[in-house]
């Protein structure tokens, strides 16, 4: 790994190479940010408020949370701490993208990490596990596009929220767990797939029936999580226990 | 809500938000070297975030939805996840028609 900035070609290359990247998720994020602008209008948010909401949060999943708690006069603090809990998985993956960003300048790190939603910290796990350094120049090129989608994607839904039809007849409101399969089968070659994935499945499906969304999401990825760590070696020197 | 209400909501709600996306890194840097373990951890990181965020919604939405994701999952073994969706939403629009009469 060179120390030396790359020529300015490259830069240029890659974070065009980055864009081209995120064009095969783009179809995902389009009815999920318009069905948020729409929804954000009808519940009461003026333009600017929902594009406040989708610009500085930009956690679409706990967006929805918020809108439909708001609908029920929930408090605030109670609202706060769902949306915490949802997006409480942004933590795991923080720790686990970091180990990836030595390329990043301390201010490059922090946008990285302020940009990272979930097809972003994907894409950049994998490009960093394909190519062993990921470069500035790709993940903002990547994650930019994805970013700029997502807000124009919310313009058009608070302009022409009225325009969508039924969301259900149309399947789009399934875009979402499709695309995070999507994302998910990007991993099938890590080793431990199958075990880790079956087991944060069974925890997330107990902890939804039982305790109830949107827990599921943490109490399944920590089930998945200590069946890596179960099942990794453990000592430095990389022995197996079993 | 009154509008100024609304608006702390919002700042607040993102600054939380960001606190997520950088704490787990700011957590981890306090650990170095990593332990096998937590690297094995990290690297699982993905399967078992994804595989949780998604399990209810396949498993617990109904024939229509598990059958559209297992076509889906079937397409993402050869195609990008454009095609991953889009063969999920056209079954899962198919199913739900045939399903309801």
């Amino acid at each position: 790994m060179s120390t030396v900035a790359p020529p300015r070609g490259e830069t240029r290359t890659e974070a065009l190479a980055g864009a081209l990247a995120s064009l095969t998720i783009l179809p995902a994020i389009v009815p999920f940010g318009m069905l948020f602008g729409a929804l954000a209008i009808t519940a009461g948010f003026t333009p600017a408020q929902t594009l406040l909401a989708s610009g500085a949060i930009y956690a679409g999943a706990s967006q929805y949370l918020m809108l439909e708690m708001l609908g029920q006069s929930i408090s605030p603090l109670a609202i706060l701490l769902a949306m915490l809990a949802i997006n409480f998985r942004h933590v795991l993956y923080s720790a686990a993208l970091g180990r990836h960003l030595q390329r990043f300048s301390i201010w490059q790190k922090g946008l990285a990490f302020a940009m990272m939603v979930d097809p972003v910290f994907a894409a950049g796990e994998q490009r960093a596990r394909a190519t062993s350094s990921l470069g500035p120049a790709w993940y903002f090129g990547y994650a930019l596009s994805v970013y700029a989608v997502w807000m124009l994607a919310n313009a058009l839904g608070l302009s022409f929220g009225a325009l969508i039809p039924e969301p259900a007849r149309w399947g789009l409101d399934y875009v979402l767990p499709l695309y995070f399969l999507g994302l998910l089968m990007g991993f099938r070659g890590t080793s431990g797939f199958l075990p880790v994935l079956g087991v944060s499945v069974l925890g997330s499906i107990v902890v939804h029936l039982t305790i109830g969304p949107p827990y599921h999401i943490l109490g399944g990825a920590l089930a998945g999580l200590a069946v890596a760590v179960w099942r990794a070696p453990a000592a430095r020197d990389g022995r197996s226990d079993r | 809500m009154s509008d100024a209400g609304l608006y702390a909501l919002i700042l607040t709600a993102a600054f939380m938000a960001f606190l997520t996306r950088i704490g787990g890194h700011l957590i981890l840097t306090r650990f170095t070297p990593l332990h096998p373990r937590v690297e094995a951890a990290l690297e699982a990181v993905p399967i078992a975030v994804l595989g949780a965020l998604i399990a209810p919604a396949i498993l617990l939405g109904g024939p229509a939805e598990l059958i559209a994701s297992i076509v889906a999952g079937v397409v993402a073994l050869r195609a990008s996840t454009a095609w991953v969706i889009v063969s999920g939403v056209v079954v899962l629009m198919v199913l739900r028609r045939v399903m309801v009469g």
